[in-house]
């Protein structure tokens, strides 16, 4: 935890410089008779953050802040796990929405949460993983008109005859 | 005394059998819309406008007063069951939502949250009713600098809602309006922060993709990790003993945000551009500030469920207020709802009041109507909400994800903006281990492209001079409060620092 | 609970069988999906509020066989829209309603490659004038006290307006220069917001089109005193414009309807067809009439004609705007 709140605010440093330099395409200075410009709201915020950065590494320096005290790791195995495969499966979930559409991710995504991390039976994950996606696509498209990504054009047959179904 | 016989006309109106078939449908159809995280208001007032075509113009607005009452309840849902705010205005409801939720109280603060929208929403209609021309005479006198006064005030409730740690705590405020800042500059015209020269930036960062990216996707990703896979749910069944006790400690333990947020969220809410966001973030920070428990908020306060909730129902009716009075919308949504007055043949402006009685007076009186179906319709469907909190955990989380993705899609319609809500879930993830608070980034975010317009616009009405902030009578004495309020805690930190040291060497 | 799934599971497979022949039978280019329907601006503004009466007539008259959806993309002065617009992986079912933005966001943003040429024209649906209001409080009733008001004082005088290179600053700009006046310009972000705060006096004057003002006006608020129109207005018979002042201009936010580039002919020709019947029911020619709109007609080359005319006159007022 100790090393990990130092780097935290190390990242956080460089981002607010990236902002604070990103800032500087408008102008960041009081333009008389009209007041600040459109890049010192951001600019100066951006300091702000850098300072801020610099008190949390101060607060680390003198051990004060809960996280620069603990000699715990930021993630252990059990965390990183986690982390891989919940946050991986998000990730992945994503992706396949611009190849196999909204609703094919997310039957993907439920099953494979409900069934291989959750430990769910077989009959139950799919029950979930089939049921769920067919339910919001009659509540998106059919009840609210909004459209989700269809995926790679080869979906093109199924949404076809889903939306004769709806409309 | 002519009001009151046009309200009850307006009432018996809405208990027509259509009429009452169109607010019962309509509240439930905006509640399930309202408790989807991403969807709102907006979504199913637009959605269903053109609907509206099939029944005579009065219906048609009652259906859709009822969808916009039913989705103000169900804000509060989404907050609490799934801990994911559905809008900005239902932020705050999470502060003492979710730990509630955590304990197995969810139904207390489902049943606290349906009641003090209750009162917000019938105390928002009396004083419509009674002061709607003085109210709007009111809103119009409010310019940039009087919003941007009320922006420092709002801002000036965060300071006391942030963790211990200061630095952190202002770096989340500060990361979050520069984040509202990024796409184009509304001054200048100009594009502005486009990082990395991406043009998915262009259109800046919407509050759904930080807030859904960080209470949908890290706040759940740090509860997984947290619980070591754990997780019991520990919500206890229904019963109608439950409600009826729950009842009672909600009427005993919230009554007080639930008056703070009434009324304070109405008067925010009047004032056209403000809203219901700042209003209800205030009403928490005042009841707070006035609880005789303070330590409780945050942990599972009913207050601090009631006065966010009664505010921002109470706001929502009073952003009602512009648009029927000045033909001004208030908020995306009465802004449609105006669109449709057009369609039907009204012409929005001051003189709706004086030549359309009819149709004002049936309106307001849908309000009450409204607002009582919405109650009772809720109060109803809570133990549906509370059965899905009884899930196994490892089915509700990944409903939640895919709640959470599917939701903000429809909100945005853009994969660009998907990808940067699981960018800010992975980041939130982490920032949390380190205790950085998050609120208040998902709060700026909302706050910070009102508040930079209007200073600027101001600097430039005064040619830049910032006493325009002190000399205006109404924007003077807001100014001076928010500027007391927002030094009045970091004094409080001198003082104490100072106190400690001199203590120290003895 | 094993029965209910696959007696559901059952259904939804005959329901695919059954429904698949049903391909194809069609006559002409149909839409097989949603259509989506892209709106240059936020919800509530002039064009949104077009958008949403357009397709609430299309669909009371049952116009089309998927729905129009609506979609809100106003960030970045319109450039959300042009971008979203040109990549759309399936042009035949993405349609833009566009205003003036349509020529000043890619003026004004050229690293954007956006070519309105390469946009598909679909209909014209009328465009909306601006006129000068002022505020009765403000005593003043003709242009000429009006120029002499802000000529007296000497760059204090404050109008509001959309944005920084956005239509309304042109035509103040136009303005400021053919009288020359000096006038203290604070931008909104949109023509409601800008109506509000003339109604609330925080500024002096505004050039809000006449569906944003005409509320104000008939409870005797807003005062017009010039129209940036060719010919004087139906609505407003004696508001002189600024042509019989001498100054050769005209100004019109166009309400136009767009496909995507690359749209197929025939998908072209559907929505040419959906968008016509729209602009001659009673509804529109309506909408025309009560919000002051100017019918302006056009086949699909004369749009592309005006499509390059607007982009040429936008390059001057630009350039004289000094952008």
């Amino acid at each position: 935890m100790r090393v990990g709140e130092l780097v935290t605010a190390g990242i956080l440093a460089l981002l607010s410089l990236y902002l604070m330099w990103k800032s500087t395409e408008l102008p960041i200075g009081y333009i008389a008779g009209q007041g600040p410009g459109g890049g010192a709201w951001p600019f100066w915020l951006s300091g702000i953050m850098l300072v801020c950065c610099g008190c949390i590494a101060f607060n680390w320096w003198r051990g004060s802040s809960p996280a620069s005290q603990s000699d715990e790791p930021v993630l252990d195995s059990y965390g990183w796990r986690t982390l891989l495969l919940v946050g991986g499966g998000i990730i992945g979930f994503v992706a396949l929405v611009s190849v196999i559409s909204m609703y094919g991710a997310i039957a993907v995504f439920l099953f494979y949460y409900v069934w291989f991390l959750g430990r769910h039976g077989l009959a139950l994950s799919l029950a979930i993983s089939l049921i769920s996606p067919i339910a919001l696509f009659f509540f998106f498209e059919g009840a609210m008109q909004i459209t989700m990504p269809s995926g790679l054009p080869f979906t093109d047959p199924v949404f076809n005859i889903l939306y004769d179904i709806i409309y | 005394m002519e009001v009151l016989s046009l309200l009850a006309d307006g009432m018996l109106l809405s208990l027509q059998p259509l009429n009452l078939a169109m607010i019962l449908i309509g509240v439930t159809v905006g509640l399930f819309i309202g408790a989807m995280p991403g969807l709102g208001s907006v979504n199913g007032v637009a959605i269903l406008l053109p609907v509206t075509f099939l029944v005579p113009p009065g219906s048609a607005i009652i259906f859709l007063a009822a969808i916009y009452y039913g989705a103000m309840y169900g804000g509060a849902v989404s907050s609490v069951t799934l801990g994911i705010p559905g809008a900005s205005t239902a932020v705050a409801t999470t502060f003492d939502g979710r730990p509630l939720a955590r304990q197995g109280r969810a139904s207390l603060a489902l049943v606290t949250a349906a009641l003090a929208s209750f009162v917000g929403g019938t105390v928002a209609n009396v004083l419509f009713t009674l002061f709607a021309p003085v109210l709007a005479s009111a809103a119009l006198s409010f310019g940039p600098p009087e919003v941007f006064a009320l922006m420092l005030l709002a801002f000036a409730t965060f300071v006391g809602l942030g963790g211990d740690d200061i630095p952190k705590t202002i770096f989340s405020i500060c990361f979050g309006l520069v984040l509202g800042a990024i796409g184009f500059d509304q001054i200048s015209g100009a594009p502005r922060l486009v990082l990395f020269d991406y043009n998915g930036f262009l259109q800046g960062i919407g509050f759904l993709v930080l807030a859904i990216g960080v209470y949908g996707i890290g706040e759940m990703l740090w509860t997984i990790e947290q619980s070591r896979g754990e997780i019991e749910s520990t919500t206890p069944k229904m019963t109608i003993k439950g409600i009826t006790a729950d009842t009672k400690e909600a009427a005993k333990r919230g009554w007080r945000g639930t008056m703070i947020g009434s009324f304070l969220g109405f008067f925010v809410g009047v004032l056209p551009a403000a809203g219901a966001t700042p209003g209800s973030l205030m009403s928490y920070g005042v009841t707070k500030m006035l609880s005789r428990n303070p330590e409780e908020f945050g942990k599972g306060s009913p207050d601090g469920v009631a006065a966010p909730e009664a505010a921002n129902n109470s706001a929502s009716t009073g952003s009602m207020l512009p648009m029927l009075t000045l033909g001004i919308p208030g908020s995306p949504t009465t802004a449609i709802l105006l669109g449709g007055m057009v369609i039907w043949g009204l012409v929005p402006g001051p003189r709706l009041f004086v030549d359309e009685q009819e149709f004002v007076w049936g309106l307001i009186g849908s309000f009450y109507i409204s607002n009582a179906a919405a109650l009772l319709i809720n109060l109803a469907f809570i133990p549906l909400f509370i059965w899905m909190l009884r899930m196994p955990f490892t089915i509700l989380a990944p409903m939640i994800f895919v709640l959470s993705i599917a939701g903000g899609y429809a909100a945005t319609r853009d994969m660009f903006d998907i990808w940067l809500m699981v960018v800010f879930g992975l980041g939130a993830f982490f920032l949390r281990k380190f205790d950085y608070p998050l609120a208040p980034a998902v709060l700026a975010i909302v706050l910070g492209p009102i508040a930079e317009p209007t200073l600027r616009q101001s600097l430039l009405l005064s040619s830049g001079d910032p006493s325009i902030f002190f000399t205006r009578p109404v924007a003077g004495p807001i100014t001076v409060v928010a500027l007391i309020l927002i030094f009045l805690p970091a004094l409080k930190v001198l003082r104490r620092r100072v106190g400690r040291k001199s203590k120290k060497p003895a | 609970m094993k029965l209910t799934k696959r007696i559901f599971m059952g259904a939804v497979g005959a329901a695919l069988l059954a429904t698949t022949p049903m391909q194809a039978l069609a006559d002409g280019w149909k839409p097989r999906k949603p259509i989506d329907f892209v709106i240059m601006a936020g919800p509530g503004g002039g064009a949104d509020q077009i958008a949403r009466f357009v397709q609430s007539v299309a669909e009371k008259k049952d116009l089309t066989n998927r729905p129009l959806v609506p979609n809100n993309k106003g960030g970045g002065s319109g450039a959300e829209a042009l971008i979203h617009v040109s990549n759309a992986n399936d042009p035949d079912h993405t349609i833009l309603v566009t205003l003036n933005s349509f020529f000043t966001t890619p003026l004004r943003q050229s690293n954007l490659g956006i070519d309105v040429q390469k946009f598909t024209p679909v209909a014209m649906m009328g465009v909306d004038p601006f006129v000068l209001w002022v505020h009765k409080d403000s005593g003043i009733t003709t242009i000429d006290e009006y120029v002499e008001t802000v000529r007296e004082m000497g760059g204090e005088y404050v109008m509001g307006g959309t944005g920084a290179g956005q239509e309304d600053s042109i035509v103040i700009a136009y303005m400021s220069e053919a009288y020359g006046l000096d006038i203290k310009y604070i931008p909104y972000d949109g023509g409601g917001a800008v109506a509000k705060d003339l109604a609330g006096q925080q500024i002096m004057a505004s050039v809000n089109n006449p569906a944003e003002a005409k509320g104000f006006y008939a409870a005797g608020d807003f005062v017009p005193l010039l129209a940036f129109s060719d010919e004087r207005m139906p609505a407003y018979p004696d508001v002189p414009t600024i042509k019989e002042q001498g100054h050769d201009f005209s100004y019109y936010n166009q309400r136009a309807v767009v496909g995507a580039p690359g749209m197929s002919d025939e998908a072209a020709a559907y929505y040419q067809d959906v968008f016509t019947q729209i602009y001659e029911s009673d509804e529109w020619q309506g909408y025309l009439e009560s919000e002051s709109l100017s019918p302006l007609w056009m086949n699909a080359d004369e749009q592309r004609d005006y499509w390059a005319l607007q982009v040429e006159n936008h390059k001057k007022l630009l350039a004289a705007l000094g952008e």
